[in-house]
């Protein structure tokens, strides 16, 4: 099913989507890969305060390619979110409402979405083109030493992204595959 | 004796990570649309119909086709009657990766050490091989690679009575652990033989054939149409989210191998298999 959501995301938003529904995000969202979520994971542990303010935010599992003039961002598709599952637990219990990536997700991360009324996302892994047609803004807002790791905001449009695991812990990956599975 | 100037070298690989990450090769396009045609899930289609989509953008507009720019492979095959002049051979190489890389607005995605983890802010170093070859020309192989698939892959070190049977299963599980990681439809490319590290070079290697090209090894050419459908059984299907098309092809190098093992690495490619070729 077709929906379009505003980001942040707002409570009712993020339980009313189902696994496999197809949504159009829009609005703002927040980059963060490897190196960033090792960075804020280590300032919590620290007691010092996130860069970003989790509560009902999206985090996109995103590093760009650099952009050429005129544009605001280069190509930007998903990265394997498997990479932030150590992290991701903490920063849904924060308050984090949404990522976006490609792949699996550890049954730590599908709990803490589940006590969270949260959602996973994917993009289209490898369609950094078309997704960066979507990204209207971007601004670094945080760790730019990193580079392409750096924390970005994003303001986005009519984001392109499908529902994988559902706040009542419906996983796309798992039913979809049973449904097509031949033999074997 | 034929000499060519180092410079000719770095220009011509700037060229080609320019190339191949804006452009997709003939064979590639016409996997995908061939995918397209066959995928039996409707959003397994819509996928496939965005990555078309994403190519013509990425061509157009100059947006590469995925952001990860991979890591800079290089399979240079030199004549054996070619001088280099005006340097040396391996920094010419890097520098028209760094080149690529800058000028073309890659993403730069390597880090000098493994466990610091300082970008080297221009891509490099490239991993090349090198080979040795008659004649007078430079046969250059660019294949950047994204690590999405990269992490997905994996060597096994079979004995020999594990057999074909043992072969068909390392693939299968391979492609299975894969799923949606490693950005599916998928090019699965497989070494048989040699020792881990011939293995392993081969099997990327095999990614870099034209997809849709099969071995002329006869049993392995069966090998490669007999995996290329068990994998499309396993109901993965574009982007993961179930589907008949969970690879575009799998291309299998064999090698001479020592009387007590049987090495298979299968190297994994997502949909975006990038390789430009040049002979000089």
């Amino acid at each position: 099913m077709d929906k379009y959501i505003n980001a942040p995301v707002s409570d009712e938003d993020a339980k009313g989507l189902r696994a496999g529904d197809y949504v159009y995000i829009s609005g703002t969202i927040y980059t963060a890969r490897d190196a960033a979520h090792k960075r804020m994971y280590e300032a919590l542990n620290n007691g010092e305060q996130l860069p970003i303010d989790m509560k009902n935010n999206i985090i996109y599992y995103m590093g760009p390619s650099p952009a050429r003039e005129g544009r605001p961002i280069g190509s930007a598709g998903p990265t394997t979110a498997s990479r932030m599952d150590k992290y991701a637990p903490k920063l849904l219990d924060l308050g984090l409402k949404g990522m976006i990536g490609k792949g699996k997700r550890s049954d730590a991360v599908k709990d803490a979405i589940i006590r969270n009324g949260a959602v996973y996302f994917a993009a289209v892994g490898g369609a950094g083109a078309i997704l960066s047609k979507c990204i209207i803004e971007s601004e670094v807002i945080a760790y730019d030493d990193l580079g392409t790791e750096a924390i970005r905001k994003l303001k986005v449009e009519n984001f392109p992204v499908i529902v994988v695991i559902d706040s009542e812990g419906n996983n796309l990956y798992e039913t979809a595959i049973e449904e097509y599975k031949k033999g074997n | 004796m034929r000499t060519i100037n180092v410079e000719t070298i770095s220009e011509n690989i700037k060229e080609m990570c320019i190339e191949a990450t804006h452009y997709l090769s003939e064979d590639m396009k016409k996997a995908l649309d061939n995918s397209y045609d066959k995928e039996e899930s409707p959003l397994g289609k819509q996928i496939l119909n965005q990555l078309k989509e994403n190519l013509e953008i990425a061509g157009n507009d100059m947006i590469p086709i995925c952001q990860d720019t991979g890591m800079a492979i290089i399979f240079i095959k030199i004549g054996q009657d070619v001088h280099f002049e005006g340097g040396n051979l391996e920094d010419a190489i890097n520098e028209g990766v760094r080149r690529g890389y800058v000028d073309g607005f890659l993403r730069k995605s390597v880090v000098s050490d493994p466990i610091i983890r300082e970008n080297t802010k221009d891509n490099t170093p490239a991993v090349i091989y090198y080979e040795i070859v008659e004649g007078d020309k430079v046969d250059i192989t660019f294949a950047p690679k994204g690590f999405g698939s990269e992490n997905m892959s994996k060597i096994y070190m079979l004995k020999p009575a594990d057999g074909i049977e043992g072969v068909k299963e390392a693939i299968l599980n391979t492609v299975k652990e894969a799923g949606p990681n490693a950005c599916p439809p998928m090019v699965v490319g497989v070494c048989i033989g040699g020792t881990f590290d011939k293995c392993a070079v081969l099997s990327k290697k095999a990614l870099t054939r034209e997809a849709g090209k099969h071995s002329d090894i006869p049993y392995v050419r069966d090998l490669e149409i007999e995996m290329l459908d068990k994998i499309n059984s396993l109901g993965i299907g574009p982007g993961g989210l179930g589907g008949t098309q969970t690879a575009f092809a799998v291309n299998i190098e064999t090698y001479p191998t020592h009387i007590a093992g049987m090495p298979v690495a299968v190297n994994i490619c997502c949909h975006v298999n990038r390789h430009s070729h040049r002979v000089i």
